[in-house]
């Protein structure tokens, strides 16, 4: 296991920048979660760290090593990809076993089949060892390509939104594998997801990027307590946060363009009058689609609340975040 | 919900069956006709109107294979044939001198044919896979250029080559038949399977780079298995050119590397029009590409394979 340092990484294509200067670094052990729009160059990040593409400008290290001229099987990283490239013409078995059969390892053949024993058993498909790859459905496709990089003991891993096709119960499960993983091993992961639970349970640190620029990066809930700017205010919490022009509830700070409301930051029967839109049961929470001087926004309430759409509500904004008009944070003494 | 394909109605049906059937009897009823030549005696080859049940003998195959010398009767009865085959030409008042050249023609035939279909394949797999997948410099041009040898036909050039093969002591030998059926079938090759190439995902191969493969293996282990079918078409293509060609095979072997083609219609030459030794000599030749095909056909049927790579 091992560090990973971004310095100063530019990559683009053609006219597009989708990386413009990055500097990062994945402390050995850690578990960063790259969280961005699509097109925000979060895979073209895991590529450049891979060495499956170059950089235009900018260095990439491995282990304190300047991997920038290295092969991609030089640099020892397995990779989840974000299309889950099965090899067709194999079975799920025969997949598993690819990495562990490579020039690299080499290793003895009960090694190869205990190693691939166990990691089907984790991820749930040894009933399906023998399938042709093709033969799977997309949720145990994803698996078997996350056994593929499971099976191997690499510098780093790294994830292209891993879980993304999975059932609940079975993302929760491998949540807390790979978790485990990390935590028992000390490995290193490199993760993008769009997933607010994954993001902050098995983060140990967020790094938020907006058009190829890394905007903030640090712990979770740095991300989603203080966050430098809408962009990066907006990838964390469900729902939401509520952007809103900075006067509308009463004077704001100097510069101030937008105030930023999170769910908590509302709070309920304090305040002034807003209309209760729609009252929406979504089972682990309950929202309100409320409108306030003609904004909308939404907050969460009691699961058990008697509100219903037509009703008035008082809300005041508590501790709220401030922007100025190009989005950026504004910090209040 | 509408559908767009109806079901065909029952004349529908009769129509196609007609016609596929009729179509089939119409391109073999030639190939039925040289196999069944093969096996008449002379006599009833040049039979009119053609005999469609007769006895089927096996003088064809014997005069294909060997060179017969007419012999006295007092010979022939002082030296009884051994042999079924020596006792068919018995029956003509003739004793078999020594094998024809038909098997070493045949042999040449093998040997250029499948030599230039390996090395065509070869090369154009490798060619196609770079086309394919790096940036190669002026590389439409380069693909324009190697499609534009294909625009004349090959013959166009045979006076320059036949004076190239002098100069370079390539005449009459295999080296310079493989040579040439490659030079000829590369750009179909490069062409075909640059298609296949391209349709094969480049995921599979960055995957297996990542998985600790160099470029070769993963080409080797990943894009090889993929690109069989695209593998096996392109072979048969250059296989059905490099055993048929004939205009070559005329101007520039003459002994040591001649092919089938240019030998079989000499076989009339030999005591007469005997064409059941020719049909013989059509029908063995019309084998080998025969067989390459069917046992190509699992992968020409087996679809390419979609589904593992999510779009
Ligand atoms: N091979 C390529 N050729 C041209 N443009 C590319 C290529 N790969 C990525 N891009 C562009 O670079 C930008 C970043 O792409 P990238 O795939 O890294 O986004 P992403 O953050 O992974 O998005 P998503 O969440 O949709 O997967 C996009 O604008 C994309 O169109
Ligand atoms: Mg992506």
């Amino acid at each position: 296991m091992a560090e990973i340092t971004l310095s100063g990484i530019t990559k683009r294509f053609g006219p597009i920048t989708a990386l413009d200067d990055v500097s990062l670094t994945v402390p050995d052990g850690a578990f960063v979660v790259l969280l961005g729009p699509t097109g925000a160059g979060k895979t073209t990040l895991l590529r450049l760290v891979s060495g499956l593409d170059q950089p235009d400008a900018g260095r990439v290290q491995i282990g304190g090593q300047d991997v920038s001229t290295a092969t991609p099987a030089q640099r020892n990283v397995a990779m989840v990809f974000q299309q889950y490239s099965l090899y067709p013409h194999l079975t799920v078995r025969q997949n598993l076993e690819f990495p562990l059969k490579s020039p690299l390892l080499r290793l003895p053949p009960e090694q190869i089949a205990r190693k691939v024993g166990e990691v089907a058993e984790v991820l749930q498909i040894t009933h399906k060892l023998d399938n042709k790859a093709t033969a799977l459905s997309g949720g145990e496709m994803q698996r078997v390509s996350i056994g593929r990089a499971l099976v191997r003991n690499p510098a780093a891993y790294l994830m292209d939104e891993p879980l993304s096709s999975l059932d609940a119960k079975l993302r929760a499960d491998l949540r807390i594998e790979l978790k485990r993983i990390q935590h028992d091993m000390g490995a290193t992961f490199l993760y993008v997801t769009h997933d607010q639970i994954e993001a902050m349970t098995m983060a140990t640190h967020v790094g938020v990027l907006d058009h190829g620029r890394l905007v903030q990066f640090g712990p979770p809930r740095q991300i989603y307590e203080d966050p430098v700017s809408i962009h990066a205010a907006s990838r964390l919490g469900q729902p939401r946060i509520n952007i809103l022009p900075a006067t509308l509830f009463g004077p704001a700070p100097a510069g101030a363009a937008h105030i930023g409301l999170r769910p908590e930051q509302i709070r309920q029967g304090e305040g002034e009058d807003s209309f209760v839109r729609r009252v929406e049961h979504l089972g682990d929470q309950t929202r309100l689609h409320l409108s306030f001087h003609n904004h909308d926004l939404i907050t969460v309430t009691d699961a058990h609340t008697g509100l219903k759409s037509g009703d008035i509500v008082r809300i005041r904004p508590e501790k709220p975040l401030y922007f100025d008009a190009s989005g950026a944070r504004i910090h209040q003494e | 919900m509408s559908y767009s394909i109806t079901e065909p109605s029952r004349a529908q049906k009769w129509m196609a069956g007609i016609l596929v059937v009729a179509y089939a009897v119409i391109t073999l009823l030639p190939l039925i006709w040289i196999i069944a030549t093969g096996f008449k005696s002379p006599s009833d080859s040049i039979a009119y109107p053609p005999k469609l049940f007769f006895t089927p003998t096996l003088e064809g195959y014997v005069n294909l294979f060997t060179t017969r010398t007419r012999q006295t009767a007092e010979f022939l009865a002082a030296n009884p044939p051994q042999t079924w085959y020596q006792e068919i030409v018995a029956k003509y008042g003739m004793v078999i001198a020594g094998p024809s050249r038909f098997g070493e023609r045949f042999l040449n035939s093998v040997i250029i044919g499948f030599g230039s279909t390996f090395l065509s394949v070869f090369l154009g797999t490798l060619a196609a896979y770079a086309f394919s997948r790096f940036k190669v410099p002026l590389k439409d041009d380069l693909l324009f250029f190697i499609l534009s040898t294909r625009m004349m036909p090959p013959i166009a050039v045979a006076i320059p080559i036949f004076l190239m093969f002098r100069q370079l002591g390539l005449s009459d030998t295999h080296l310079g038949m493989i040579l040439l059926y490659t030079a000829v079938n590369l750009s179909l090759a490069v062409w075909l399977l640059k298609g296949f190439i391209d349709e094969i995902p480049r995921e599979y191969e960055e995957a297996a780079l990542i998985d600790g493969y160099t470029r070769f293996q993963a080409f080797r282990k990943v894009v090889l298995p993929q690109a069989a079918t695209g593998i096996a078409s392109t072979a048969i293509f250059c296989l059905i050119f490099a055993w048929n060609e004939y205009a070559f095979a005329v101007l520039l072997t003459s002994g040591n590397a001649q092919t089938a083609p240019p030998f079989i219609p000499t076989i009339i030459g030999v005591g007469g029009q005997d064409w059941p030794a020719v049909a013989a000599g059509a029908t063995l030749f019309l084998l080998p590409v025969m067989v390459f095909t069917i046992l190509l056909r699992k992968h020409l049927l087996r679809g390419i394979t979609f589904g593992a790579v999510r779009k």
